[in-house]
């Protein structure tokens, strides 16, 4: 029954070289299914990767010349486009840690089954899919002079004059709280979840109070998530840019770095300096990201569930 | 503070609702100080739930458990100093083997070198000495298992819980962690109360032995007890009375009853007196005899036959079609048509109406 | 027995209750804060309602009188119509092509380890993952030399960076839950390709379709960044007309924009309503947690 497979005679015939490369490259994963996924690769090759590519050489071609890296200089150089890091870091940063940390006890305290917890997390959805525009002109209504809070702080006595919270810091800062606390507390919550709960368990019957629990056990197991959640929740905020402009101070102490962006492109049309503004938009975000995922590499990061 | 063994357990007509569902109910039991207890069931027997509310992880709906004197049962798990196995380990997994271990002790307090040497004691009672510095994601099954009992066991708790702890080992591993923790329990000699829905562990391990149904007590005795004498139909058929034949109760005393049918007529051994018209007659395999002697002749057509080795389990049919299981040392095939016979005393009657064990044999 | 019952014992009181209604401090602060976080919410929305309904409003706790000729206004002054219908065309359009073009892709990738993947599904997250208006301003740069921002395709090719990455992501793990063994059934029974595709795996994976097809909506609606960088003024969906309302408001009223605003809201919660009949409420949030 065996023979070598060059010796049958006329099965393979003069196909034999061309089938063996077929069936070699389908051992691969390579074979026409591929075919099927070319057209959104091409799609986001077109429309992602080039775009990024072209901004990235234009910010390297200033409108007024002066060598490749005349636009980053200006960037750095000019305090008017300098401090907008700092103005979108110190927005971003206490924004991102605020809704992570705040949902810290409030996941724990909801994790697990319990009444209504669809109902809360549907909820929850409502900011989110409602977006920044809405909030903003929501805020400024509520939190205005004339708006209810203030009224409310006025009518209490509790202040003489009306709280400036709109048109400025914390207009945006309220504004990316409401926006992104839920994002946060949905991705937390479903990390907490995803700690076996036998563990907890395990570790009372030890003898360890729910203090030592949280401190030893869960928080532990959390924190590799609570650094993704972070970095997400960051990239959101760093982002910010309606809400900056509606409920900001847009030329002032609001001005963050995608409004510096958006007015050299499409206000100056100097389209080589506002790609040159992202590029180092983005590179903020990513050396913040990577400092964090960094950290975070050094912590346990393997799997803690189970259904228990 | 060492713990203490103490000298009796109670458990009070503790029981447990879900809702309108009661997953326990009136569990009263008496243990004492070193005593191993096995609760035994199906799932959804109530066993786990009587562990978790012992442990505390379940608050109870009625009754009360005290330990000696002191009322227990207001306690939460931390405060209650037991000891406890889970069915997953429930290992802590950013914790090294050692660090696990330790974690009870350190939760007491415990000295810095009285931890290491007791820590150290315990490794090496389960033979994991080298495992110390390792997680547990990179130990095997069998390896996690025991880290979890020397977990439970180094700060030497008046009471160990074990939670259907061998259930996910492959079977050649769980006979022979069945025999470390026999070994264990007779080493240390701490009470445990190990819940397992196999009645062949259930067995071989325990002291004594509680059998459940649907929250409720059905029997409690010695193996020997449960397996010779086994209260009702339920319990039989867990203890692996595999063949139940229905029949009409021709008569019946109080202890003594007789089964007939057209082509059969059993007798055996009644718990109690019996009002039904239809009674069961509980067989073990192994206790009827080929070509044996006594009041109880049955002729049989052997149907499938499985070897075990010395033994076959020969899959039979009475005349009127109704399967018997046979286990025997003597040899034949399938077609045979064979005479066997039952002892009277190894024949156990029960009502045909009574709840049957869901480990009934299928025909 | 009944003796040892009435023995005076030790009654160890219950310190801490596991899993129950919240008996301690921490217990009520933590649903202080999730109240007082939905209380805002509310006020903010209520806000814009009942300012959209006001004849006048200010400074006082409710509006001075009740109208509902703002929204005549704003629907007239806006051309709500239109926008509308360019909402709904763009909407439509994204949620189509970016089917058409993801589900193939995701079955690829579900179905098949070729070399490159790993580079391929980066591709895929990266535009999740960075938010638009960093790359919406290289984009929007691209799209205004091809003469193709400020139509309508524009605002269209711009909302598909995103969503096409999307539909991947949602629809993986719907192929990846369909036993590959079934296609190689079908090809046992002599089916080929387009009949596999067609008759056997498109009815398993409508309902994850569906969900894709419903995030996508949604997220398209609620888009802002991208569209207001791509847009022109006639092909403005309702959230950039909206922005340009607020950011610009000076002449008109306050109370139009936000009848508009009401507007808004109210589709996309209408939006909102029907979608969670179909996923939940995760998912419209992020498909990047649930790993």
């Amino acid at each position: 029954m065996t023979s070598a497979a060059g010796s049958v005679p006329g099965a393979l015939g003069h196909d034999g070289g061309r089938r063996s490369l077929k069936h070699r490259l389908a051992d691969r994963g390579v074979d026409r299914v591929l075919l099927l996924v070319v057209p959104g690769t091409l799609f986001l090759i077109l429309l992602f990767v080039y775009p990024f590519l072209y901004g990235l050489q234009l910010s390297f071609a200033p409108e007024g010349g002066g060598g490749p890296l005349a636009n980053y200089q200006t960037f750095f150089s000019d305090p008017y486009l300098r401090d907008t890091i700092g103005t979108t870091l110190s927005l971003g940063v206490p924004a991102a840690l605020l809704n992570v940390l705040v949902s810290v006890p409030i996941a724990y305290r909801m994790r697990g089954r319990f009444r209504g917890k669809r109902t809360l997390t549907t909820l929850l959805v409502v900011p989110i899919a409602l977006g920044t525009v809405l909030t903003a002109e929501g805020l400024i209504e509520y939190l205005g002079p004339s708006g209810w809070l203030n009224k409310f702080l006025r009518d209490f006595n509790l202040v003489d004059q009306p709280v400036l919270l709109v048109h400025n810091y914390w207009g945006v800062f309220f504004s990316l709280v409401i926006t992104g606390f839920p994002f946060a507390f949905l991705l937390v919550l479903s990390y907490l979840s995803g700690i076996d709960p036998n563990l907890e368990r395990a570790a009372s019957v030890m003898g360890a109070g729910w203090a030592q629990r949280f401190r030893r056990i869960t928080f532990p197991l959390l924190v590799p998530g609570l650094a993704i959640t972070f970095c997400l929740s960051f990239v959101l905020a760093f982002s910010v840019f309606p809400s900056a402009n509606l409920v900001g101070d847009p030329s002032g102490s609001t001005r963050v770095i995608s409004i510096a962006a958006y007015h050299a492109a499409f206000e100056q049309f100097d389209y080589s300096m506002g790609s040159t503004i992202s590029m180092i938009m983005g590179a903020v975000m990513l050396a913040i990201i990577a400092l964090v995922l960094g950290w975070r590499s050094t912590l346990f990061r393997g799997p803690a569930g189970g259904k228990g | 503070m060492r713990d203490r063994s103490f000298s009796e357990l109670r458990l009070d007509r503790i029981g447990r609702n879900f809702g309108e569902q009661a997953a326990l109910s009136e569990l009263s039991l008496t243990i004492r100080g070193g005593e191993f207890i096995a609760l035994l069931g199906p799932s959804g027997c109530g066993k786990s739930t009587a562990l978790n509310c012992l442990a505390g992880l379940l608050p109870l709906s009625s009754g009360s458990i005290w330990l000696d004197d002191r009322r227990i049962d207001g306690l939460p798990p931390e405060q209650r100093g037991f000891g406890m196995v889970f069915q997953n380990y429930a290992l802590f997994p950013h914790m090294t083997v050692r660090d696990n271990v330790a974690f009870g002790l350190k939760m007491r307090k415990t000295p810095g070198p009285e931890l290491r040497r007791r820590v150290d004691e315990a490794m090496a009672l389960v033979r994991l000495e080298d495992q110390a510095e390792k997680l547990p994601a990179q130990l095997s099954g069998g390896q996690q298992q025991r880290v979890a009992i020397a977990r439970a066991v180094v700060y030497e708790p008046p009471l160990v819980l074990m939670d259907e702890p061998l259930s996910n080992l492959d079977a050649q591993l769980r006979l022979a962690m069945r025999t470390e923790i026999r070994r264990l329990h007779q080493t240390l000699g701490l009470t445990t109360i190990y819940v397992t829905h196999d009645q062949e562990e259930a067995l071989s391990m325990a002291d004594r032995l509680v059998v459940l149904r649907e929250g409720v007590v059905q029997q409690v005795g010695t193996p020997d007890d449960v397996y010779a004498h086994p209260v009702n139909r339920y319990v039989a058929g867990f203890m692996g009375y595999r063949n139940m034949l229905e029949f009409d109760l021709e008569s019946a005393t109080a202890e003594t009853a007789v089964l007939a049918s057209k082509d059969v007529r059993l007798s055996g051994m009644t718990f109690g007196p019996i009002e039904a018209k239809r009674a069961v007659a509980a067989i073990r395999p192994e206790d009827i005899v080929v070509n044996g002697p006594g009041p109880n002749r049955l002729q049989v057509t052997a149907e499938v036959v499985e070897y075990h080795g010395r033994e076959i389990l020969v899959l039979a049919r009475l005349p009127a079609g109704e399967a018997l299981y046979i286990r025997t040392e003597e040899r034949c095939v399938a077609g045979d048509s064979i005479v066997v016979a039952v002892p009277p005393e190894r024949v156990l009657i029960y009502p045909a109406d009574a709840p049957a064990a869901p480990t009934e044999a299928i025909v | 027995m009944a003796a040892a019952m009435n023995a005076p014992a030790t009654i160890a009181e219950p310190t801490r209750k596991r899993r129950f209604r919240p008996s301690s401090i921490g217990g009520w602060v933590v649903w202080g804060l999730v109240l007082f976080f939905f209380l805002n919410l509310a006020a903010l929305i209520s806000t814009v309602v009942l300012d959209s309904f006001a004849t006048t409003w200010f400074g006082s706790w409710v509006p001075d009188g009740f109208t509902t000729h703002w929204y005549g206004d704003a629907w007239a002054e806006f051309n709500l119509f239109d926008v509308l219908t360019v909402t709904a065309q763009v909407a439509i359009a994204v949620v189509v092509i970016s089917a058409l073009i993801g589900v193939p892709a995701a079955y690829a990738l579900a179905r098949r380890n070729f070399p490159g993947k790993p580079l391929v599904t980066l591709l895929f997250l990266l535009p999740i993952l960075i938010p638009p208006i960093t790359y919406g301003i290289p984009l929007a740069t691209v799209l205004y030399k091809v003469h193709l921002a400020g139509s309508i395709f524009g605002v269209i090719v711009a909302n598909l960076v995103p969503t096409v990455p999307f539909v991947v992501l949602v629809m993986i793990p719907f192929v990846e839950q369909i036993d590959s063994k079934i296609d190689a059934a079908a090809r046992m029974c002599g089916a080929g390709t387009t009949t596999i595709f067609f008759r056997i795996l498109g009815p398993l994976l409508i309902p994850g379709i569906l969900a894709a097809a419903i995030l996508v909506l949604v997220r398209t609606v609620g888009m802002f960044e991208l569209t207001f960088l791509t847009s022109g003024p006639t092909s403005s969906t309702l959230v950039v007309v909206l922005y340009d309302a607020v950011f610009g408001a000076g002449i008109r009223a306050p109370q139009e924009v936000d009848a508009m605003a009401v507007v808004y809201t109210g589709s996309m919660l209408l939006l909102l309503v029907i979608a969670l009949r179909f996923v939940n409420p995760t998912q419209l949030v992020t498909r990047v947690g649930e790993r």
